[in-house]
């Protein structure tokens, strides 16, 4: 039942822009059906050291959060593991899950990106700010394009700040 | 017991120390010890201090939502709250355990055990066992799954693994790890598919070994330490939980027991729909978590301790072959009617890890949970009560309906309440026996947090309750003195101090 492929959105849909992660898979659901049988979709509310589990036979792994840092409507970047403090938190980063890979598999881990939408507000029981939907649908076009070539190599060469 | 150490007097007068918040337990609580002026502990307590309210707030919704709803209580034992929900709201559409259709019943089954099993796996492995195998005082940073997965990267690895099969076992039946869907009133909403069955089915004898292979270890590791292990924050109680008609071991569905300290039965085979007539419960004004206490014993010493302890005492044995057989040594280590080691909660509960890994194998070679009939119906009722067995304890959920069935009243007594009393003489026996009277340093504090955390309370479950609790407003001028207090005492009464 494994797929090569995981998308992964974490973030709650009841605060505001933290549901951006999840939005993007239904979106994937929706509108790019055609990719799901090599596609795995895992929504969760934040990542825990389990999903460091969740990267094991996997060929491509794309993470979707919601970030207030970004500059544009969307930034995309590689991962490398990172031993963070994050661990000692009820969220960890995606950089710290994939050092637990590394820790647990001794293996380096297979291809990771994160693609962090810009989002503004985070308060319970908002739904999603104007300006956080502009993002969203930004960001979905451009992982329909992502998608449609599951090529680790390809996907680099789109790892800047759009 | 070290009551005694609750209220002290004099309060103004003696120094104050603060453990906050109590680290790797689910949700908010502090510590607070009063020392004289020879660091003797004159006063301890365990207080809860998150706020919630779930009780009221469920009040004026549909009843259907409630499986839903409550889950949203915890984000660790969220299935528990699921189907202790479903199985109240099975009687507001008129069905009774009996008459669940068997594929419902086994499949609820199959995902309670998935549910206690990554919960106490979660528990042991990642928040417990760094004190277990570094040792109590031992360096901050060696206290997390990180540090076990470094130094002791097998029992890290399985431990990890553990939970996330329990929380796959979830996924398969509820569609999603946290806060899926399964149950609904009357049954469930969908059987196991081949696929997922299979899916399941390719670990599981592995994760029956890794739960063998903890209860092995933590046998260990207590014996290694006897009797420092049977005597670090050790109390001798009442214990409570649900047993089989044939006193069985029973995590879903059973009648209400409970045993004295010396092992003697108060009440067997209770219907937990008459919980009333038999637990009460009691406020206090320090902490936002009440004090159920069995009622034929009164508040003094009619409280109890839930969870695995208590399951794993009170049953006459377990219906899982190897699970039964650990059961049995586990008893047999102790010289008492009860094993009252509060550090046996660890023990108990990887036994339960081992039962629920063998019951869950069971239920996937049956096929009963690949299909039949999933969903029975009946006569509307006006009130509904759904007792399980949590990971950390007996959990109740009582609702009624009014015509339009929305409901008007809900009552939970969540697992963690229970043990609230229990919790709080632990932290005042670890204070009394091992660190009243010494100079009290960060690695000494971390006993308080071994007693507590032995419990594996949930601390944002037990702080549901609304209408009754004591409030206590304090203004402070910009020196932090005191100017002003009020207090809102149990009564509703405000009174300015």
């Amino acid at each position: 039942m494994i797929k090569p492929v995981l998308v992964f959105g974490y973030g709650n849909l009841s605060r505001g822009d933290d549901a951006l992660g999840p939005l993007v898979l239904e979106y994937i659901e929706e509108h790019a059906k055609h990719v799901l049988p090599s596609v795995d979709i895992l929504c969760d509310f934040q990542l825990q050291i389990e999903h460091a589990l969740d990267l094991e036979n996997r060929e491509l792994v794309l993470f979707v959060d919601a970030s207030v840092a970004c500059e544009s409507a969307f930034d995309f970047a590689e991962l490398t593991p990172v031993r963070d403090k994050s661990y000692t938190t009820h969220a960890m980063s995606p950089a710290a899950v994939l050092a637990v890979y590394q820790d647990i598999k001794k293996q380096v881990p297979p291809p990771c990106f994160l693609l962090s939408i810009k989002g503004e507000k985070f308060e319970l029981g908002e739904g999603l700010s104007v300006n956080a939907g502009q993002h969203l649908a930004e960001a979905c076009q451009f992982v329909g394009e992502l998608l449609s070539t599951l090529d680790s190599r390809k996907w680099r060469q789109n790892c800047v700040s759009v | 017991m070290y009551e005694h150490l609750e209220t002290a007097e004099n309060r103004d007068s003696l120094k104050r120390v603060v453990v906050d918040p109590v680290s790797r337990v689910e949700g908010h609580g502090k510590v607070t010890l009063l020392l004289d002026e020879n660091n003797k502990i004159q006063q301890a307590r365990l207080h809860i201090v998150e706020f919630r309210g779930f009780e009221r707030f469920i009040q004026g919704r549909p009843y259907w939502e409630l499986p839903v709803l409550v889950q949203r209580l915890c984000g660790i034992c969220p299935v528990s709250h699921h189907l202790a929900a479903a199985k109240a709201i099975d009687q507001l559409v008129g069905v009774d355990p009996d008459n669940l259709p068997v594929s419902a019943d086994k499949l609820r089954r199959l995902l309670h055990f998935g549910q206690v099993m990554q919960s106490h796996a979660l528990h042991f492995f990642h928040l417990s066992s760094p004190d277990l195998l570094f040792g109590f005082e031992s360096e901050i940073n060696k206290r997390s799954i990180i540090a076990v997965l470094g130094e002791y990267p097998d029992i890290g690895v399985q431990g990890v693994k553990l939970r996330k099969y329990g929380q796959e076992v979830i996924r398969m039946v509820s569609g999603k790890r946290i806060h899926g869907t399964g149950a609904i009133a009357g049954g469930m909403n969908k059987a196991l598919s081949k696929a997922e069955r299979d899916y399941l089915l390719e670990d599981i004898d592995q994760m029956i070994t890794w739960s063998k292979n903890s209860v092995a270890l933590i046998k260990k590791v207590h014996c290694a330490n006897l009797p420092y292990y049977d005597e670090f924050a050790t109390i001798r109680t009442n214990y409570l939980g649900l047993t089989k008609p044939d006193g069985a071991l029973e995590l879903y569905h059973g009648g209400i027991r409970a045993k004295n300290a010396e092992g003697e039965t108060l009440m067997d085979h209770v219907d937990y729909c008459k919980y009333n007539d038999y637990i009460h419960e009691e406020v206090r004004s320090w902490t936002y978590m009440k004090f159920p206490y069995l009622l034929s014993l009164g508040q003094e010493n009619g409280w109890y301790r839930v969870g695995p302890l208590a399951r794993v005492n009170n049953c006459d044995f377990i219906n899982t072959p190897l699970a039964e057989a650990v059961r049995v040594e586990f008893k047999a280590h102790s010289n008492e009617a009860m094993v009252h080691s509060t550090l046996a909660f660890h023990w108990a509960r990887l036994i339960e890890t081992l039962h629920c890994a063998e019951s869950i194998k069971e239920l996937l070679h049956d096929p009963d949970i690949m299909g039949g009939e999933l969903v029975a119906q009946g006569e509307k009722r006006y009130e509904g009560i759904g007792v399980i067995e949590a990971p950390r304890g007996t959990l109740f959920h009582h609702y009624q309906v009014d015509e339009n069935d929305i409901v008007t009243k809900a009552n939970l007594i969540v697992s963690t309440t229970s043990n609230n009393m229990a919790m709080n003489e632990s932290v005042r026996q670890v204070a009394a026996e091992y660190l009243s009277g010494r100079e009290l340093t960060e690695p000494l504090l971390n006993n308080l947090e071994v007693a507590i955390r032995a419990y594996d309370p949930c601390l944002s479950c037990a702080t549901h309750a609304v209408g009754k609790m004591p409030l206590q407003l304090e203004l402070l001028d910009a020196d932090g003195k005191l100017i002003d207090k009020l207090v809102k005492h149990n009564n509703g009464q405000i009174e300015r101090l």
